[in-house]
């Protein structure tokens, strides 16, 4: 479980929480729009070392099936990634 | 601890952190390592504001703000809170920046290591008040410009020395302190496992840079984290049962001067600058060297 994208995304002024308890991690906008390069992973290259998944800062990095794999709807292009890779199979892309 | 020994569950999602900032690395890395069975307290400060933004909450896993001062004193409140209410397999942790740790909150801090409270506080440190635009902290380095200590012809950044935190914590003889790096994450993510598992107070200061308060590029946040650690302007120690470790030697330092030029926020420096902090750090290496084995 990560905190993921609701339908419900506006909030009538009655219906904002009166006290400051809310759902955790409920989220209502996407962070790809941030992005002026994106990370691109050539999956030949990659080990699935875990390292670009442990240095994520906005953690949307996962290995699945000993690759890594990227959520692009939250991550922001800062390129700590492509930098940490042993293998320089992440390359910056200019493309959002 | 291996990366695939970690709790595959992110509990800091779709934040609004700069990108590349190191804060936010922290925080999601300490809170895979606690779970979801912890309740974060944060005080005023970027992790705060970046991750609760109504509707936009990104904590996975119980958390709340605390007044500025007060991170400390809310996280024994809720400690005390949980115990009382029958539940046992839980931490009450502590995000806190530089600013809320060493200047605003080390009372509450001070307060809570005496009583000897079960939580885990974890100071992440950029190295100035960020939130608020660039302030200087107590955790402020020699040197550096923020905008309350600008470089100017007279005066070129902050003038005072960094607050020795670690030790401060440490003079409490609190059962476990260490300092860390996001730069070095295996590093930081098994002082907070290993803190995890002990009964008492714990503190972990943990750099983490910010690319928006440095002047340096986004993507620059972990070579950076780790060059402060190689050059000798930051050291990875542990306190406990009253000894000190210092856990890594670099032995040779890289060069501390391309480490502060690289860097917007010591640009102004000149040689005299730099030989003075390279001093005082050699002075601070010669002490722990000696005493910390
Ligand atoms: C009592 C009080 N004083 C001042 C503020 C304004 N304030 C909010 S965040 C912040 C800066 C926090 O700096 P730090 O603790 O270093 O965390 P960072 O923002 O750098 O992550 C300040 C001064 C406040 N919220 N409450
Ligand atoms: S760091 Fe590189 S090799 Fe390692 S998992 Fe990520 S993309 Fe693959
Ligand atoms: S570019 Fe930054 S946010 Fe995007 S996957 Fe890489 S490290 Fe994560
Ligand atoms: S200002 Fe710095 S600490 Fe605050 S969110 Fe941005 S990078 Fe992180
Ligand atoms: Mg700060």
């Amino acid at each position: 479980m990560r905190p993921y994208l609701r339908d419900k995304k506006t909030f009538t002024f009655e219906e904002i929480p009166e006290d400051t308890c809310f759902e955790a991690g409920y989220l209502v906008t996407e962070n790809s729009g941030w992005r002026s390069v994106t990370p691109k992973i050539d999956a030949q290259a990659c080990i699935g070392c875990s390292q670009c998944y442990l240095y994520c800062p906005d953690g949307v990095i996962t290995i699945q099936d000993k690759k890594a794999v990227i959520d692009y709807d939250f991550c922001k292009g800062c390129g700590i990634c492509s930098k940490i890779c042993p293998k320089n199979a992440i390359e910056m892309e200019r493309a959002i | 601890m291996r990366a695939d020994q970690l709790d595959k569950n992110e509990y800091f999602y779709g934040h609004k952190a700069c990108a590349g900032c190191g804060g936010s690395l922290a925080v999601r890395a300490a809170l895979k390592v606690l779970g979801e069975r912890s309740i974060a307290v944060l005080p005023a400060g970027c992790m705060s504001a970046v991750g609760f933004n109504f509707p936009q909450l990104c904590f996975g896993n119980n958390a709340i703000i605390s007044m500025f001062a007060g991170t400390a004193s809310m996280l024994t409140g809720v400690e005390a809170g949980m115990r009382r209410r029958g539940y046992k397999d839980f931490h009450a942790v502590g995000l806190a920046g530089d600013g809320g740790t060493a200047d605003i909150g080390i009372q509450a801090l001070s307060g809570a290591i005496d009583r000897g409270d079960d939580i885990l506080y974890i100071c992440y440190d950029n190295e100035a008040y960020m939130n608020t635009g660039i302030q200087k902290s107590g955790l402020t380095p020699y040197g550096a410009r923020t905008t309350t200590t600008p470089a100017g012809r007279n005066i070129r950044g902050n003038i005072r020395p960094k607050k020795n935190m670690f030790e401060i914590v440490a003079a409490h003889d609190i059962p476990y302190a260490a300092t860390a790096t996001v730069g070095y994450i295996n590093d930081f993510i098994d002082k907070v496992e290993k803190a995890s598992k002990i009964r008492g107070t714990k503190f972990i200061h943990v750099i983490a840079p910010c690319p928006t308060g440095w002047g340096i590029p986004v993507s620059d946040t972990i070579e950076v984290a780790r060059e402060m650690a190689d050059c000798g302007l930051w050291y990875l120690a542990e306190y406990e049962n009253g000894k000190f470790t210092l856990d890594r030697d670099p032995g040779e330092f890289k060069s501390a001067e391309a480490h502060l030029r690289r860097q917007g926020r010591f640009k102004h420096l000149t040689d005299e600058d730099i030989d003075l902090i390279i001093k005082s750090r050699d002075e601070k290496w010669e002490k722990i060297r000696r005493e910390w084995k």
